[in-house]
């Protein structure tokens, strides 16, 4: 890789340990990678939940020691400073809060790592949203502005949506260019990786655009079919809102590896079809009519058990609009005692949605408000039936979790099943 | 007992010999693989029930959530790790595992090591040079 001057002041050390550390990851990974050179990069959203497998920590936690190993891969412990680049963390795996202890049942180890994650965090100045949608709540970087990023369905907002430019990064890549402000420049850094290459033909006639259930099936779709290709979708004559477009992104990443994606008239890199193809021929299309339509909805329903134990919504994190409409759901309803609503979303989000008065309504009507968290985390036994309106849990929770009763259905169909207990959403 | 050779693009350095575990899909790491172990948990994946460690292994790319490169760091700390990969193309969460789990890597071969390579080979990776051996058992 070309070492440029400030990158080699860090290698060398002048900028201490951990910089340097950070630095030497970056080169071996940019050597994997077969990038030429570093890009500079002043927004970076970093993973700090790292804590799916407690087995590995002892029970004293040091976190800089943790913090070395695990963000840096440095056995020696290292101190760090301050970060350089804008950082902004996702989630911390489950919600500490004192008010959902019995609900969340964490054991301690796991506890005690998310406090002092924590604490880390706020001493190296990061700022600390807690979630999976940073573009929500206080980090929207700008149209070709280069980022560091994680979280599959964040990195597709990001590259799709805002036009801004980031791979998939991981745990210590992101860490290390929030040391240094420095990203390898490879891939979708670069214009001719982000045109599209595979047309999506929409059924006009069945197909109609409107919430964000339908983005979703969409999405499921597209994604399976096109793996870690680019899709491009045709003009819709409903133009999406920021949750519909949060859903594809969701979606496309976890049932595909769709990273960047283009929607004709609506994404930032795609005016036209000609613009969204750089030009080139694409290599095929993808259809998308009623049937494939019925087909997603059907595979992502595994469950043929009425009766539902746990509605959990808000994946990726609710947005304020989606807590104002779940609020109007529920004004003046009850959710059964046989069933828990779980509700997830981002801790700005529900500040805002305090001071609005959703979260009155919805912990009237029996429903949890879980921040800094996701709903793969919650420990309740694999045999309890799930609805969801979010289809990438349905997706996590069947192949990652093992639960085998899982109901998918919109937002309506998810506060229908919450009241009565009973799931009762279909395909309109 | 025949002899093979691939020439490839090192990701990583250092040179590792071991048994081949082959597969000619992508792999996921983060819910793919169990870090403490290193059996593949991936639902209808075609490797499901085997074990990574100590491996030569051979497959098309990573794929999956961005804790991909977390759940390879993990497998190392634990020695459940491979000895070596060989992956027909390089993407980002590949790239970082391959360089967390401090293991020679090697890709853009000049043919595709998935085809090439079968599982139970004798493979011998040398990343400082781009090399591979493969000795095919009888």
């Amino acid at each position: 890789m070309k070492i440029k001057p400030d990158e080699q002041r860090m290698l060398e050390g002048k900028e201490g340990l951990a910089r340097q550390k950070a630095m030497e990851l970056l080169v071996k990974y940019g050597d994997a990678l077969g990038a030429e050179e570093f890009v500079d990069v002043d927004n970076v959203f970093i993973l700090s939940g790292l804590f799916s497998y407690t087995d590995v920590f002892e029970k004293d936690i040091d976190i800089d020691a943790i913090a070395s190993e695990y963000f840096l891969d440095s056995r020696e412990k290292l101190v760090v400073d301050n970060v350089k680049a804008y950082t902004t963390n996702h989630l911390f795996t489950i919600d500490l809060a004192q008010g959902h202890a019995d609900l969340v049942r964490a054991p301690q180890v796991l506890k005690d790592l998310i406090a002092a994650t924590q604490g880390y965090c706020k001493r190296v100045g990061i700022s600390i949203t807690g979630t999976c949608t940073p573009y929500q709540c206080g980090n929207t970087p700008v149209f070709g502005e280069h980022v560091a990023w994680v979280e599959s369905s964040a990195i597709s907002y990001a590259n799709a949506v805002i036009g801004a430019r980031t791979n998939i990064e991981g745990l210590e890549s992101s860490f290390s260019a929030a040391l240094t402000g420095k990203t390898p420049l490879w891939g979708f850094h670069f214009d001719e990786n982000r045109w599209g290459t595979v047309l999506v033909d929409m059924d006009s006639e069945t197909i109609s655009l409107e919430t964000v259930m339908e983005y979703e099936l969409l999405g499921c779709h597209v994604g399976r079919q096109v793996g870690t290709e680019i899709p491009i979708y045709p003009r819709s004559p409903i133009h999406p809102n920021a949750d519909m477009l949060k859903g594809l992104c969701a979606t496309g990443a976890s049932c595909g590896g769709v990273e960047m994606y283009h929607i004709v008239g609506v994404t930032p890199e795609a005016h036209t079809l000609e613009e969204a193809t750089g030009g080139r021929k694409v290599t095929r299309t993808v259809s998308y009519g009623a049937q494939e339509r019925r087909e997603c909805y059907e595979r992502l329903n595994t469950s043929r058990k009425q009766d539902v134990d746990v509605v959990t919504i808000g994946c990726p994190h609710y947005s304020i609009r989606q807590m104002a409409q779940l609020a109007r759901l529920l004004d003046g309803k009850r959710v059964n005692d046989n069933t828990l609503l779980l509700v997830y979303t981002a801790k700005a989000i529900e500040a805002v949605a305090e001071r609005s008065g959703y979260n009155d309504i919805i912990k009237a009507a029996g429903g949890h408000i879980l921040v800094d968290s996701c709903p793969i985390n919650i420990y309740f036994p694999t045999s309890s039936v799930v609805a969801t309106d979010a289809a990438k849990i349905t997706y996590y929770m069947t192949g990652l979790r093992g639960f085998e009763d899982v109901w998918y259905g919109s937002m309506q169909d998810c506060v229908n099943a919450a009241i009565t207990g009973k799931w009762e959403g279909e395909l309109r | 007992m025949k002899k093979g050779m691939l020439h490839g693009r090192s990701m990583t350095s250092g040179v590792a010999e071991g048994e081949a575990l082959v597969t000619l899909q992508q792999m996921s790491w983060c819910g793919g693989v169990d870090p403490m172990t290193g059996t593949v948990t991936e639902l209808g994946h075609s490797l499901r029930g085997e074990n990574v460690k100590g491996k030569i292994l051979v497959f098309d790319t990573g794929k999956g959530s961005s804790a991909f490169s977390h759940a390879t760091h993990v497998t190392r700390v634990t020695g459940s790790q491979p000895a070596g990969i060989i992956v027909k193309q390089v993407n980002p969460q590949v790239a970082l595992g391959a360089v967390v789990m401090h293991l020679p890597a090697i890709t853009d071969c000049n043919a595709d090591p998935c085809e090439v390579i079968k599982t139970g080979d004798w493979v011998k990776i040398d990343a400082d040079r781009g090399v591979v051996e493969i000795t095919a058992q009888p």
